[in-house]
């Protein structure tokens, strides 16, 4: 079934703009009237989208969290306690702005402002449905990584001009971790590009509509290699290194209240959902759905998958404890990095022999599929295993029981393995 | 490049040190060079304050000592005063005094395992579902005193006042529930691989260094030292129970936490016996009439509690470990000295060592691991 290119057919926002721009432009405006309008719908638009979307986030992350721990969550201001968020932000914008004594006053007010923009922009190469992208670039992937590393600035920037120790450590931390894990965000994009053959990200999506497959099928391993790198750039446990909160109470904000840390907390929210949103767009097809999106508004299963996605994050964090930094970096340099640089070259010679042996794409894409699937697998345990993770000695033990008071039972062979509800003798 | 040093303060006001301990630590970038335990922040002056006080009138502070596990405080104190008077409390108080050391035991161990996992960096959720078994053994002891942190249970020569009827049954009805809960937390965190690489060989105390140091409890048994007061200086009926020793191997950080899972497990075991064994009668014993004497005014004033002239020195095990009273009486009415001997103090004793070399992640995993309650470090 065709869409109705009308401009009361909500299942494509695109078409309604465009009718709006095609009526501007007939009432005799000039060129540039329906192209700038047409920038400030969208940017207007994503701006409301992320607003409403941080402000739901937050209050349904802490109920999610909030059920996992075995409590209520927020349930006193408005319904549910749904205005909860709400007044926190209010509670935000009325406290005063403190700048400490020792801060470096510009380069403190300018790191939430610097975070903010970067955030912000990564949605402007979304296609958040059919011809709804604000700046449909050519080299989408490629801005993509470069507006994602400039976060590592204005983190730094926070670090450094608040004078604080915590606030240092945390900064020093945020740049060791993002610059390393850039480089298999990077790998894991390059995977996606080469099958694609466009780094377009509307390509990609209509790419992999047209094939009826989604990336994550094609590159697996590269999927999971950017969800481990986008918590990372987005601070989630187990990577929430730079703000650990047990060690160096908030990192690189400690010293930033009121407005000034609302910016960093709706900032870590929008690259969160930016993170999401590559990750729905590249991988799990975009606002397509194998046929759905002809009767669903494509923009509503880009949302329903970007949340689904954003929900892993959460999830996470309610589960998992940290890591330490060096076990961290040591991840990303010996383990995933490799497996991405490994999946890269994979990837290339599937690529290649897919065009060179003129295989028809019904034939080879479950092919290569399959194999990256097994490879997937493959390469994960067994690196680990090579490394070492997987040995005997390093499986959980229990303790020993003992009847002998005073003996010394220092480094004796620890007992067999553990078994559910092992310490009862 | 020259690098400097770099100090930064861990506590007094920091998320993870369990209250006002302050940690000041030297870095060469994330690396420990020195590390500095200011104490003190919390001192109230428990020792002298109890000069002043008449012996019954201690009892609530030794709840505020150690006020994650009240009970076993005021075991320690009241064991120390019968053994001056030698007084020995009835059996249904004895068998009173373990089912709540043992409750105590497993509420504080739970709520130490928790915030370990939040040092570790889990975001809230093991403490919140430890604080769920927790919170029901509270709800015992309000049922059998009134109380839920703060008892003041104990009393010279036995119990307060003896369990509701309600109580018993509600017992039971937790001691058939834990089994259940338990292999949930294990399956959480002992086989979670952060926590395993987050713990493992990280702080790790040889037998030698543990026992130069004095370590007691939980710490000192992770290094592979069997001992237990409960087995080595038996006190209240804990010669009539079965239950072992947990012992670690390795002396680090995971089995510290791997020793106090299975000493909830053993804690379960001396309940479920204690609930059979335990018989009626009196819960207080008759105190000898030498011991109780007018203060003032002659022979019709006030009767006050006047032990006779001497020493003695209770220990038990607490969830930290050896928990120690010293008192000197002169037959007054109040002790001419009261020493605390509190584990959480002496355990903090080898944390520089442990901590150098390590990263400040590491510190204050090694911190929570030692599980300090700072009321009791500073007194």
């Amino acid at each position: 079934m065709r869409l109705l290119a009308e401009w009361y057919d909500f299942r494509d926002l695109g078409n309604t703009i465009g009718a709006l721009l095609d009526r501007i432009r007939d009432w005799g405006a000039p060129d540039w009237v329906p192209y700038v309008a047409s920038g400030v719908i969208g940017a207007v638009a994503i701006l409301l989208w992320t607003v409403l979307s941080v402000l739901a986030f937050i209050w349904i992350e802490r109920r999610v969290v909030a059920l996992m721990q075995n409590r209520i969550g927020p349930n006193r201001v408005g319904p549910n306690g749904l205005l909860q968020p709400v007044a926190d932000a209010l509670k935000l914008l009325l406290k005063e702005a403190i700048t400490t004594r020792d801060a470096d006053r510009i380069l403190f007010w300018a790191a939430p402002v610097l975070i903010f923009i970067p955030t912000m922009v990564i949605f402007a190469v979304i296609p958040f449905g059919r011809g709804m992208v604000l700046a449909d670039l050519n080299v989408g992937v490629l801005f993509l990584i470069a507006i994602g590393s400039t976060n590592t600035l204005a983190v730094f920037l926070a670090g450094w001009s608040s004078n604080n120790k915590y606030a240092l450590l945390g900064a020093m931390r945020t740049v060791a971790m993002l610059i390393s894990y850039e480089i298999i965000q990077v790998l894991a994009l390059l995977g996606v590009v080469l099958f694609a053959g466009s780094m377009r990200l509307g390509d990609i999506v209509d790419w992999q509509r047209d094939m009826d497959v989604w990336l994550l099928f094609i590159q697996p391993l590269a999927l999971l290699a950017y969800i481990i790198s986008g918590a990372v750039e987005i601070n989630r446990s187990p990577m929430d290194i730079s703000e650990a909160e047990s060690e160096i109470v908030a990192g690189y904000h400690t010293e930033y209240g009121g407005i000034k840390f609302g910016f960093f907390y709706q900032a870590e929210y929008l690259a969160g959902f930016g993170i999401a949103a590559i990750i729905t767009s590249l991988y799990l097809g975009g606002w397509t759905a194998w046929g759905l999106e002809e009767w669903v508004p494509g923009w509503l299963i880009f949302l329903g998958k970007l949340y689904l996605v954003f929900f892993l994050y959460i999830w996470s964090r309610g589960t998992l404890p940290r890591l330490r930094i060096d076990q961290l970096m040591a991840f990303a340099w010996k383990y995933l990095l490799p497996l991405s640089l490994l999946n890269v070259v994979v990837a290339g010679g599937e690529v290649l022999v897919w065009r060179e042996a003129d295989v028809p794409s019904e034939v080879a894409l479950p092919v290569i599929g399959a194999i990256n699937a097994v490879l997937a697998v493959a390469l994960v345990v067994g690196w680990a295993s090579t490394l070492g993770h997987l040995r005997r000695e390093r499986r959980p033990a229990r303790a020993i029981l003992t009847q002998e008071v005073g003996a010394i039972l220092y480094e004796k062979a620890a007992p067999g393995p553990l078994r559910r509800g092992s310490g009862q003798a | 490049m020259k690098t400097e040093p770099f100090v930064i303060n861990i506590g007094p006001q920091h998320p993870s040190t369990h209250g006002v301990f302050r940690l000041r630590l030297t870095l060469d970038g994330e690396r420990i060079v020195d590390a500095e335990m200011v104490m003190g922040y919390l001192h109230r002056s428990m020792e002298k304050l109890a000069e002043e006080r008449s012996y019954t009138q201690n009892i609530p502070f030794t709840d505020r000592t150690d006020y994650v596990a009240a009970m076993t405080g005021n075991l320690a104190y009241v064991l120390a005063v019968e053994k001056l008077c030698a007084i020995e409390a009835p059996e249904r108080a004895q068998w009173l005094r373990v089912i709540m050391s043992e409750l105590q035991r497993f509420a504080s161990h739970s709520m130490a395992i928790g915030v370990f996992a939040n040092d570790c960096g889990a975001w809230q959720t093991p403490v919140m579902h430890m604080f769920r078994e927790r919170e029901k053994i509270l709800d015992l002891f309000e049922m059998a005193c009134g109380a839920r942190l703060t008892t003041n249970y104990m009393r010279i020569g036995g119990v307060s006042r003896d369990v509701p009827p309600e109580f018993m049954p509600a017992l039971k009805k937790l001691i058939a529930e834990l089994p259940k809960r338990m292999p949930e937390y294990e399956a959480l965190l002992t086989e979670n691989e952060i926590i395993v690489a987050r713990s493992r060989g990280i702080g790790v105390l040889t037998p030698g260094a543990a026992m130069a140091a004095s370590v007691s409890g939980p710490m000192l048994r992770a290094s592979g030292v069997a001992w237990d007061i409960r087995k080595a200086d038996p006190y209240a009926v804990y010669p009539k129970v079965e239950f072992d020793i947990a012992v670690g191997t390795n002396g680090d950080v995971y089995d510290r936490f791997l020793v106090r899972v299975a000493e909830m497990w053993q804690s379960i075991r001396i309940l479920e016996q204690a609930v059979d064994m335990m018989p009626a009668g009196p819960i207080h014993a008759q105190i000898p009439a030498a011991t109780v004497q007018p203060t003032m005014g002659g022979p019709s004033g006030p009767l006050a509690f006047r032990p006779p002239a001497g020493e003695a020195y209770g220990r038990i095990e607490s969830p930290r470990g050896e928990l120690g009273f010293y008192i000197i009486s002169d037959g007054g009415p109040t002790p001419f000295r009261f020493h605390i001997r509190s584990p959480s103090f002496i355990n903090l004793t080898p944390l520089r060592d442990l901590s150098i070399g390590m990263t400040v992640a590491d510190a204050v995993v090694i911190l929570g691991s030692v599980d300090i309650v700072v009321g009791e470090v500073d007194r």
